[in-house]
Parts: structure tokens; sequence; C-alpha cells
């Protein structure tokens, strides 16, 4: 009997403990989250800001956030909270990520100048590396062809090796990369023989697999299944 | 037993890491950089103290069928209050320490103080134990931490000391240096100059 009194009482005491404090931090949590994700949003457009800087402020004056149906590349602005929801099955031949499904609607971020015109396009992207799922941003020219800045803000990769994702100094290689060729095709190449091509960029030492990882998810997401028809909109001027 | 002593003997004369070989699976896992070190020592040390401290409280009421989950259950608790405020108070840290932190409560050095010493020990001393323990598992992942960032990555808490020469420097990384694996050697190494200074601390040969 005591047995079952102590087991309870203890029970009772650590869950209120726990979940008092998981519901009184959550608000900090939820906003430290948020503010990653505008950061690295920035960062990927190549905006320079300092921490100490008001990071809300900062993305709410330049990014603007909108939702595409990735079937038909077009800008929706009406969905309800299911249809933000909705994932869609990636056909095996066309999965070089690794990601087996991808939201029907995607958000992805537009930065405008002060007249209103585009000039960066961010958009989301993952694939799998070696350990982990990988997740990043990628920002192209207003002519959706050229790299204007890339991030990774959550990787499981090794550190030292394959997490050198994120050093800033193998990121600043992808800018002014082109993603497509001459037929619109999405090409870009990770690769340890780099000849100076504008689709070629310098492999990771060690990192054979996440590199691998990095070019299949720039080759998936802008290929047709992903954000192509979005782009080629872009192109003809649409948006 | 003295205040002194419960707080220190843990460094080098009863180290957890060194001596009752605890806790070595977190000591490879996040001393590659010296920041991940700090937090993870700052966040067992609590742990630790505070559940030896609670499991010490009600020593007197755990009935002996249960004692190992109940104890289980305060360091998880513990455990989880740790990762709630490091996510809320240190997001970027707590981002690339990932699981780590949460596998505290597999950490064998807490479980091993709540069973070994807090059990039988009034809570002040069972509290000092705690953050003993906490004192010396730190001393060594400190140790293994410095070797392993400086050595592998040139830096210290993200401070280049060695310039690489991927980045234009003259230090060539040491690449085993920043896998896990390497910090067997700097662990065996800590133990063999402890066991040195300590000879009574070495097992007998067959």
């Amino acid at each position: 009997m005591k047995t079952l009194l102590v087991a309870f009482i203890l029970c009772l005491f650590c869950s209120a403990i726990v979940s008092t404090t998981a519901v009184t931090l959550r608000p900090k949590q939820e906003y430290n989250k948020d503010i990653d994700m505008k950061k690295n949003v920035l960062k990927a457009s190549g905006e320079a800001f300092s921490e100490s800087d008001d990071i809300k402020t900062v993305f709410n004056n330049m990014i603007t956030s909108v939702y595409i149906d990735m079937d038909s590349g077009s800008v929706v602005s009406e969905l309800s909270k299911d249809d933000k929801k909705i994932e869609v099955a990636i056909p095996d031949e066309l999965d070089r990520g690794g990601l087996s499904t991808r939201k029907k609607y995607t958000q992805i971020y537009l930065k405008k100048d002060s007249s209103g015109s585009i000039q960066n396009i961010i958009l989301p992207i993952s694939s799998k590396g070696l350990w982990s799922t990988m997740l990043g941003f990628v920002a192209l020219e207003s002519d959706a062809k050229t790299v204007k800045g890339f991030s990774y803000y959550s990787h499981g990769e090794t550190p030292g090796l394959g997490g050198e994702v994120d050093n800033p100094k193998w990121k600043a290689q992808w800018i002014g990369k082109k993603v497509f060729d001459e037929n619109g095709n999405p090409k870009i190449d990770v690769t340890k023989n780099n000849t100076g091509s504008v689709h070629e960029v310098d492999a990771l030492s060690g990192a054979t697999i996440t590199g691998d990882g990095v070019e299949s998810s720039m080759l998936y997401w802008l290929s047709d299944h992903g954000y192509g028809k979005f782009l080629d909109k872009v192109k003809e001027g649409v948006l | 037993m003295k205040v002194k002593e419960l707080l220190f003997d843990p460094i080098l004369k009863n180290n957890p890491i060194a001596l009752q070989i605890l806790g070595v699976c977190s000591a490879l896992a996040v001393t590659v950089r010296l920041d991940q070190v700090l937090i993870m020592c700052l966040a067992l040390t609590f742990v630790c103290a505070l559940s030896s401290f609670f499991v010490s409280v009600i020593r007197n009421h755990i009935p002996s069928s249960i004692r190992i989950i109940v104890q289980m259950t305060i360091i998880a608790s513990m455990v989880i209050l740790v990762n709630e405020f490091l996510k809320a108070y240190a997001y970027d840290v707590s981002k690339s320490m990932a699981v780590y932190v949460g596998l505290i409560i597999t950490n064998c050095i807490v479980m091993g103080r709540t069973e070994g010493f807090a059990m039988k020990n009034s809570p002040f001393a069972s509290l000092l134990d705690g953050i003993g323990n906490g004192i010396g598992y730190s001393f060594v992942l400190i140790v293994v931490g410095i070797f392993r960032e400086l050595l592998g990555s040139g830096k210290l808490l993200g401070y280049t000391i060695l310039p690489l020469v991927r980045d234009g420097g003259w230090y060539p990384s040491n690449g085993l240096m920043i896998l896990p694996p390497s910090a067997f050697f700097i662990i065996g190494l800590i133990i063999w100059v402890i066991r040195t200074y300590y000879p009574d601390q070495m097992e007998e040969s067959n």
C-alpha cells in the first residue's frame, strides 16, 4: 500500500514541476525558434545584421512570406490550417533527397526593395545527409537562376567534417553560381574536381555523403517537382 | 564526512570517469567544442546535485522494491527542467547539443550517486556529493574538450588560437580529434597521469 502511495505522490509532484516549467517557458522557446528561422532567412539572402539588431523589425521591413502551390507554381493567398499540413508523396525516381514526402503548399520568402519589386527569392530546401535531414534556405536573384546566398540552419552532420556545411567560407562559394543549364534543367555539382564552371562548387573534404546530400537537395528542390514550376513563372515575369 | 572531502575528492582521488569509469559516453559525444562541454558540465552538475538531494530527502520513505524507478523519475524530471531552460535561454547551444542533454538521464554517474550515496546519507551531504561528482566529471570533460577543440579545429571557445591551413594559417588540423574516439585516447592519458600520482588506484594484475 505504501509503495503505491509513494509512487503516486512522487509522480504527481514530478509531473507538476515538469509541466509547469514546460508551459511557462513555451512562449520563450517558440520565440527563439521563430527568431532563429528569421535569422537564417536573412543570412541566406545575404543581408547583414548584428546580434544586437531587433531581428523581427529587420525581417519585417525587408521580407514578405507567401505560400505557393507546388503543383501549379502559383502563389495562393487563402489557406486554411489543414491545407498547410497536406503532404504529397515524392515519386521514388524523383526523390533525390531521400525525403519521401513534401508539403503541397510551401511557405517561401521574398525580399523586396523599397519600390516593391522583388530582389531575392528565398526557398526552404532539405535533404538527407549522412546522419540527418539537413534543413536550409537558398536565396536566388530576381532572375531565378543565380544563387544569392545559401544557409543551413539545422543538421546533425559530423562536426568538423560534414558539419562544415554551415561554415561561412564554404557557403560563400555558392554566391553567384548558376543553378540551371541553358535548357532550364537544374544543374549544380558539388565536386572535388572543380573546373571553375558556374555550375560547380568545391566539395567538403571528408564529407562526400553530406556534399552529395547538398547537391541532391538543390537538384530536387529546383526540379519541376520542387520549385521548378514556380521559378518558371518568375522567369516569365508573372510574379 | 567533511565538506571539503565531499566536494573535492571526486576530482582526483575518486573521479567518476577516471576511477569509476562512469559517464564515458557523454565524454565522447559532447567534447568536440568547449562551449558545449561547459554547458554539459553545468547541466550534469545541476542534475546530479539536485537528484541526490531530493532522493536523500525522501530516502526513508522509498520502498526498496521501487527505489530505482523512484530515483529515475526524479532524475528524469531534473533533466527535463534543464533541457527546457536551455531551449528558452541558450537556444543556440541547446540546438547544437541536440539529444545529448536529454541523455543525461542515462548517465551512470547520476544514478550511481543517488543509489550509492544519497540513499544512505543526509540531504546536505548528498547535495555536496552530487556537486563534487559534477566537478569531477567537469574536470575530465574540460581537459578533453580543450585538447579536442584546440587540436581538431585550432580554436578555443570559438576563438582561433592555431590558424588552420585551410583558412590560410599554418596549422594542419588533426582530423582524429574531431571524431569521438579521440576522447578515448585523451581519457586514457588522463587516467595514466592520475594513477601515476595515486598508485593505489591501479587495479591489481592477475
